[in-house]
C-alpha cells in the first residue's frame, strides 16, 4: 500500500485535462492567431481552399498520430535525445501521409510539392510533442492533438478562403463572386499571403482586445 | 465612470521637452502639404490638358478614396482623422497622378485604401511610415490587377483623343509595340505624350519642383540627385549598348522620372534626414530607375525605385550622421 501510494503521484496526469487542451488548441492557443507556428504552409498552400485543406488534412494525420506516438513512449524519452525522437517519429507520418497523397491524390500531390515533406518541420507538431505528447497521456494527447488540428483548420481556412474569394473569385473552385467583380491578382501570389494573414492576424487581435478595453472604462 | 485615480505626485513644475528648441513654427506638415497640393496644379493642369475628363476622374476618385480610408483607419485606430494636415490629399493626388488614364475606378480605389491602410496606417500614422504611401498603393493594384496598368493598357485603338491611341514612350523603347520610332524630345518634355497622368510633362514636374524646392518643402538634394543618378546610369547604359532608342535625355525627360525626383522622392517622412544622406537616396534612386527600365521586364521602375529605396533609408540615416559643431558625439553602442 505505502509503495502504491507513493508511485500515485508520478502515475497521474498533472497538466490540463484532455477537454482544456482541445478546447485550447480551437481558439485560446489556435495555433495560427495566437501561437503563430506553422507559418510556412500557412503562406505557401493557401492561394485556394483545396490545396489548403489536403494540407490541414496531412498535418492533423501527422499530428495526431505523431502526439499519440509519442505520448505512448513518454517513459523511455531522454531529455537529450527527445527532438531527435520527435522528428524521427513525425518523419514516419509525414512519409505515410505524403506517399497516400502520391497514391490516391496525386495532381494535389504534385500541387503541394515539397510541402508535404516539409510538414517534418511543421512547428506545430513539434511544439505538442513537446508540450503535451511527451509529458501527458496517449487520450489527452489525442485531444490536444485534434484540437489544435482543428485550430489550424481555421488558421489556413480562413487565410485561404479570404485569398481565393478575392483573387479568384472563387470558394473551393466553385465561382462566388460575379464576373463583373474585379479580380485582385496579387492574393492569389505570395504578397497576397502576407497581406491576408496580417489582415486576419489584426482582426482576432482586435477582437481579443475588446473585453479587456471594455473592462478597464 | 468610476472614481479618479489617486494622483501620488504633483505635475512637474519644470516642463522638461527633448530637443530641437528651435523650431520654425509655421513649418508644419499641414503647410509642406498644402505646398505640395500647390505644386502639384501644374501638373495636374497638364493632365487634364492631355488626357481631359479622365484625368479629373481618376484623380477626383483618388484623392475621395484616400481622405475616406484615412477616416476610416483613423476611427479604427481611435484617433481624430487628421484630414486637415491635408497629408492623406497629397497621397491620393500622387498615386491618381501616377495611374494610367485608363485604368478603371476601383484601381483608383482600392489603391488608395492600400496606400493609407498598409502603407500608413499600419505602422501608424503619418510620420511613422516607412514607405511611401502613394507608392505602397501603386504597387499594390501594379501586382493586383497587372492587366490595367501593364504598358498595354495605356492604348485604346478606339479612344477619342489621338494621343492615347498611341503607346507610351518606355513601352516603344522595351519593344513590346512594335519598332516605332520614339517622339521628339520636345513633345517629352512639354508632356504631348501618352503615360501616366502627371508623368507626361516634364516641364510642369519641373515647374511646381522649383517651387516646392524654393518653399523648402521639398529638399533641393534629392531631386538634384536622382536626376544626375539616372542621367549617370543612362550614360553607362548607352555605353553599354550603342544600339538602345533611349538616349540619356530620353531616360530623363520619359516617364516618370520629373515627377518621381520632385514629387515622390522628396517625402520627408520616406527620406533620409542629412543632405549628404539625400544626395545617396537621391543617386540610388535615380540609378535603380534606369536600371530597372533597360534591365527588366518593366517599363517603368519609379514605384519599385522609391520602395527599395525606402527601405534603405534608415541604414542610410545611420551612414550619413552630420558631424555637429564642435566635433563628433560618441553614438549610443559606442560608435563615433
Amino acid at each position: 500500500m505505502a509503495v502504491a501510494e507513493l508511485e500515485l503521484p508520478a502515475a497521474v496526469d498533472d497538466g490540463p485535462t484532455a477537454a482544456e487542451r482541445f478546447i485550447a488548441g480551437i481558439l485560446p492557443e489556435n495555433p495560427t492567431f495566437r501561437q503563430l507556428l506553422g507559418m510556412c504552409p500557412t503562406l505557401a498552400v493557401t492561394a485556394a481552399m483545396k490545396p489548403a485543406l489536403t494540407m490541414v488534412a496531412a498535418t492533423a494525420f501527422v499530428l495526431i498520430s505523431a502526439n499519440v506516438m509519442v505520448s505512448l513512449i513518454r517513459h523511455l524519452l531522454k531529455p537529450h535525445l527527445r527532438i531527435l525522437v520527435f522528428t524521427l517519429t513525425i518523419a514516419t507520418f509525414v512519409t505515410i501521409a505524403d506517399r497516400l497523397l502520391a497514391a490516391y491524390l496525386y495532381p494535389m500531390s504534385v500541387a503541394l510539392g515539397p510541402y508535404v515533406p516539409l510538414i517534418i518541420v511543421n512547428c506545430i507538431i513539434i511544439a505538442r510533442c513537446e508540450v503535451c505528447g511527451s509529458k501527458q497521456g496517449p487520450f489527452t494527447a489525442f485531444a490536444d492533438a485534434a484540437g489544435n488540428s482543428l485550430g489550424f483548420l481555421i488558421g489556413l481556412g480562413s487565410v485561404a478562403t479570404v485569398r481565393e474569394i478575392l483573387g479568384m473569385g472563387t470558394w473551393f473552385g466553385l465561382p462566388v463572386l460575379p464576373a463583373v467583380v474585379p479580380r485582385w491578382v496579387i492574393m492569389v501570389m505570395p504578397p497576397g499571403a502576407f497581406i491576408a494573414l496580417a489582415l486576419l492576424l489584426a482582426l482576432v487581435n482586435w477582437y481579443q482586445a475588446r473585453p479587456k478595453r471594455r473592462a478597464e472604462v | 465612470m468610476t472614481a479618479e485615480p489617486v494622483r501620488i505626485a504633483p505635475a512637474p513644475a519644470l516642463h522638461v521637452a527633448p530637443g530641437p528648441h528651435l523650431t520654425v513654427s509655421d513649418f508644419t506638415a499641414r503647410r509642406m502639404m498644402a505646398d505640395v497640393l500647390l505644386a502639384l496644379l501644374p501638373v495636374a493642369g497638364v493632365a487634364v490638358w492631355i488626357f481631359r475628363w479622365y484625368a479629373v476622374l481618376q484623380i477626383a476618385v483618388c484623392v475621395a478614396a484616400a481622405l475616406l480610408a484615412e477616416a476610416l483607419f483613423s476611427r479604427l485606430r481611435r484617433r481624430r482623422a487628421p484630414l486637415d494636415d491635408l497629408s492623406a490629399a497629397v497621397t491620393g493626388a500622387i498615386l491618381g497622378l501616377s495611374l494610367p488614364w485608363s485604368a478603371p475606378w476601383y484601381v483608383g480605389a482600392i489603391g488608395a485604401f492600400a496606400a493609407i491602410g498598409l502603407g500608413k496606417a499600419a505602422f501608424g500614422g503619418l510620420g511613422q511610415n516607412i514607405f511611401n504611401p502613394a507608392m505602397v498603393g501603386r504597387a499594390f493594384v501594379m501586382v493586383a490587377f497587372a492587366a490595367s496598368l501593364a504598358g498595354g493598357a495605356y492604348v485604346r485603338a478606339e479612344a477619342a483623343l489621338p494621343i492615347l491611341t498611341q503607346a507610351t514612350p518606355l513601352s516603344l523603347a522595351k519593344g513590346t509595340a512594335g519598332a516605332v520610332a520614339l517622339p521628339g524630345l520636345w513633345p517629352l518634355f512639354l508632356g504631348n505624350v501618352n503615360g501616366s497622368l502627371g508623368e507626361t510633362s516634364a516641364l510642369a514636374c519641373l515647374v511646381g519642383g522649383l517651387y516646392l524646392c524654393w518653399r523648402r518643402s521639398a529638399a533641393w538634394q534629392i531631386p538634384v540627385w536622382t536626376l544626375a543618378g539616372a542621367a549617370a546610369a543612362a550614360v553607362v547604359a548607352n555605353l553599354l549598348d550603342p544600339a538602345t532608342p533611349l538616349t540619356v535625355l530620353h531616360h530623363l525627360f520619359a516617364g516618370a522620372l520629373f515627377f518621381c525626383a520632385f514629387f515622390i522622392a522628396t517625402d520627408p517622412v520616406t527620406s533620409p534626414l542629412s543632405p549628404r544622406g539625400r544626395a545617396v537616396f537621391g543617386f540610388g534612386v535615380g540609378v535603380l530607375v534606369v536600371l530597372i527600365r533597360t534591365l527588366s521586364s518593366y517599363p517603368e521602375g519609379v514605384v519599385f525605385a522609391i520602395l527599395l529605396m525606402n527601405s534603405v533609408t534608415p541604414l542610410i540615416n545611420r551612414g550619413t550622421v552630420p558631424k555637429p559643431f564642435g566635433g563628433a558625439v560618441e553614438l549610443p553602442g559606442g560608435a563615433k
